[in-house]
């Protein structure tokens, strides 16, 4: 019933365009992991990716970056980006592409630094063999990015290795890292989950505020409403692969128009109202969007045919 | 922004005011002390086994065949662990065994290490087909039993010192390779490793960066028990008289002779026994210490 609401029109050309992104999962025969998603990341803004997870948000981050599981496979669409499909761009054109124009601030802070280097060789390695810095300046870059993620004593973070720090100061690093190769779109992927809250806000903060100094456009990925309506000024709801809503994030979070985003909001804990109760997705809301699904299925398999 | 300065100082009381280095990690290590120092304590006699020797280790004399250590009857001044059935001093023939030992040690060990671990990170990094293609050639090669296959080998290529170390080589770096392997096989897997992928680093980068430190301790380690078995090895070959010419002392050989008169001089079986024993067992425990102390997140 309800098609994908159209875009708001952007003012320039978008950072990032993903048009008609279709995904399907190998092993699982054939299955569809995303059903021709488009979305558009403008220049200086920050657009959330929300779904439950297995909605395809990952899929959709490691698509952009190159790294999708052997058992998925890109089944059509393009990743405009610059005027070029990444998608179509050979191994080392990409990778010329990662590092310096699009970065990546992973999910997992505990696992995304290598446990056996210190900091300061993981952070100057990007800068190094992507910006071309001497190992000296790089070291002072490092410096001055861990001061601007407000961290106050840059130099001993810089000689320790991963698991001397907290979760929220190796959250802070790898937002510096991602940050401090002046790319122009960064890849947010979870990066406040494996947080308790009260980090996650100053992570939020943060990078909202590193966004805004240095004017890069953030895909920001995550399962949480909450989090999406702090920092993301669009956002597109993803259910099963196929996108259920997009629109200005105010906007959608105020007057949802599909039901599962009505529904998802009802889900998360409102603390300004700590009376309301939390509400699991209505089965008829889901048996409602699966129907949708099954008949989106049926009408590419038509289009296939016909 | 008052939360993120507690943090700070949380962060800074877990890791201490400057982060350990792994020198001052190494030397807080009671086994690596020991064991290491036994090593090095080796080493050095080795080195300056002319100088450190109070005898001609090969100097014969049967009037003086058989003397007991100092401190049993009989014993003589200048033969401190006395002497075997032809009157050469047994403390200089240890010392002077232990060149061998652990000439074998390090080079076989470390030969066999490089080759092995080389192969290993290709097998682990590289994908299927050069993983099908190494994975079986070890499989293939450790079927062959191993005592057989170096005395086979010895047989082909002549006896000597290099013999001995081209036997060990060959038949142990197919260990290196298998452990080496799965270890890079299971840092490939890692999120810090995908994270290098994304921000577009090159194959040999991440090979080198990301996944080699972390093999490192388990090589390291692994290295030094290689190197408690080559000692192990060695003996066995001089044992059986497949190691370097008999006019070299080697723990293995006096062992050999020991054996025969251990009736009428046991220390002559002993002194050797207790070097190689010792020598293995620091070799160990070295590995052991190193292992802990090299692994960064072990180590707190």
């Amino acid at each position: 019933m309800t098609a994908p609401k159209t875009m708001p029109r952007l003012e320039t050309t978008p950072r990032l365009a993903i048009n008609e992104l279709s995904a399907i999962s190998l092993r699982d025969g054939n299955r569809p992991i995303l059903r021709r998603v488009s979305l558009d990341v403008g220049l200086g803004e920050v657009h959330g990716l929300v779904g439950e997870s297995g909605a395809g948000k990952s899929t959709i981050a490691k698509a952009i970056l190159g790294i999708i599981p052997s058992q998925v496979r890109i089944a059509g669409g393009q990743i405009g980006f610059e005027g070029r499909d990444l998608l179509t761009l050979s191994a080392n054109a990409l990778r010329a592409v990662l590092g310096r124009d699009i970065a990546l601030v992973p999910q997992d802070p505990s696992t995304a630094l290598n446990p056996s280097r210190r900091i300061e060789a993981q952070m100057t390695d990007g800068l190094r063999l992507k910006r071309g810095l001497s190992a000296k300046d790089a070291r002072l870059r490092a410096l001055a990015l861990l001061e601007e993620v407000q961290i106050r004593d840059p130099d001993r973070v810089l000689a320790s290795y991963p698991h001397q720090l907290s979760g929220g100061m190796r959250q802070r690093v790898l937002i510096a890292a991602a940050f401090g190769l002046e790319p122009k779109l960064v890849i947010a992927d979870e990066p406040t989950t494996a947080l308790d809250v009260t980090v996650q806000k100053q992570i939020l903060r943060l990078i909202r505020a590193l966004q805004e100094r240095h004017g890069t456009s953030v895909l920001f990925v995550s399962h949480d409403l909450g989090v999406v309506a702090k920092i993301c000024d669009r956002v597109t709801v993803l259910y099963m692969g196929k996108v259920v809503e997009q629109g200005a994030t105010a906007e959608v979070l105020a007057a949802p128009r599909h039901a599962y985003t009505k529904a998802l909001l009802a889900a998360n804990p409102r603390y300004d109202r700590p009376d309301t109760g939390l509400e699991p997705t209505p089965p008829d809301v889901i048996a409602a969007l699966r129907a949708e699904i099954a008949a989106f299925d049926a009408g590419a398999a038509e289009g296939r045919n016909g | 922004m008052e939360h993120w300065s507690t943090n700070a100082k949380t962060a800074a009381t877990q890791a201490g005011p400057q982060p350990p280095s792994i020198a001052g990690r190494l030397v807080s290590d009671p086994k690596v002390v020991v064991a290491g120092g036994f090593i090095l304590f080796l080493i050095v006699l080795a080195v300056f086994a002319p100088l450190i020797a109070p005898q001609d280790p090969l100097e014969q004399n049967l009037l003086t065949a058989t003397l007991p250590p100092i401190g049993f009857a009989d014993a003589q001044p200048g033969f401190l662990l006395g002497t075997d059935g032809l009157g050469r001093d047994v403390l200089s023939r240890v010392i002077f065994g232990s060149r061998v030992s652990l000439t074998v040690a390090f080079v076989a060990a470390g030969l066999a290490c490089l080759i092995g671990s080389v192969l290993g990170l290709l097998a682990g990094y590289l994908g299927a087909f050069v993983d099908t293609v190494i994975s079986r050639l070890v499989d293939v090669w450790m079927a062959f039993p191993p005592v057989l296959l170096s005395i086979l080998l010895i047989a082909v290529i002549g006896t000597g010192l290099h013999s001995v170390i081209i036997a060990i080589v060959v038949i142990d770096w197919t260990r290196f390779c298998r452990v080496v392997r799965t270890e890079t096989m299971n840092q490939a897997q890692m999120d810090y490793v995908t994270a290098a992928r994304a921000i577009g680093f090159s194959r040999p980068a991440i090979l080198f960066r990301e996944i080699l430190p972390n093999v490192v301790p388990v090589l390291i380690a692994l290295l030094t028990l290689e190197m408690g078995i080559a000692v192990v090895v060695e003996a066995i070959l001089s044992f059986v008289g497949l190691s370097v010419s008999s006019d070299t002392p080697t723990w293995g050989g006096m062992i050999a002779e020991g054996r025969q008169i251990v009736h009428e001089g046991w220390w002559v079986l002993a002194a050797p026994l207790a070097a190689l024993f010792a020598t293995v067992v620091a070799f160990n425990q070295l590995g052991d210490g190193l292992a802990r102390s090299l692994d960064p997140v072990l180590r707190r």
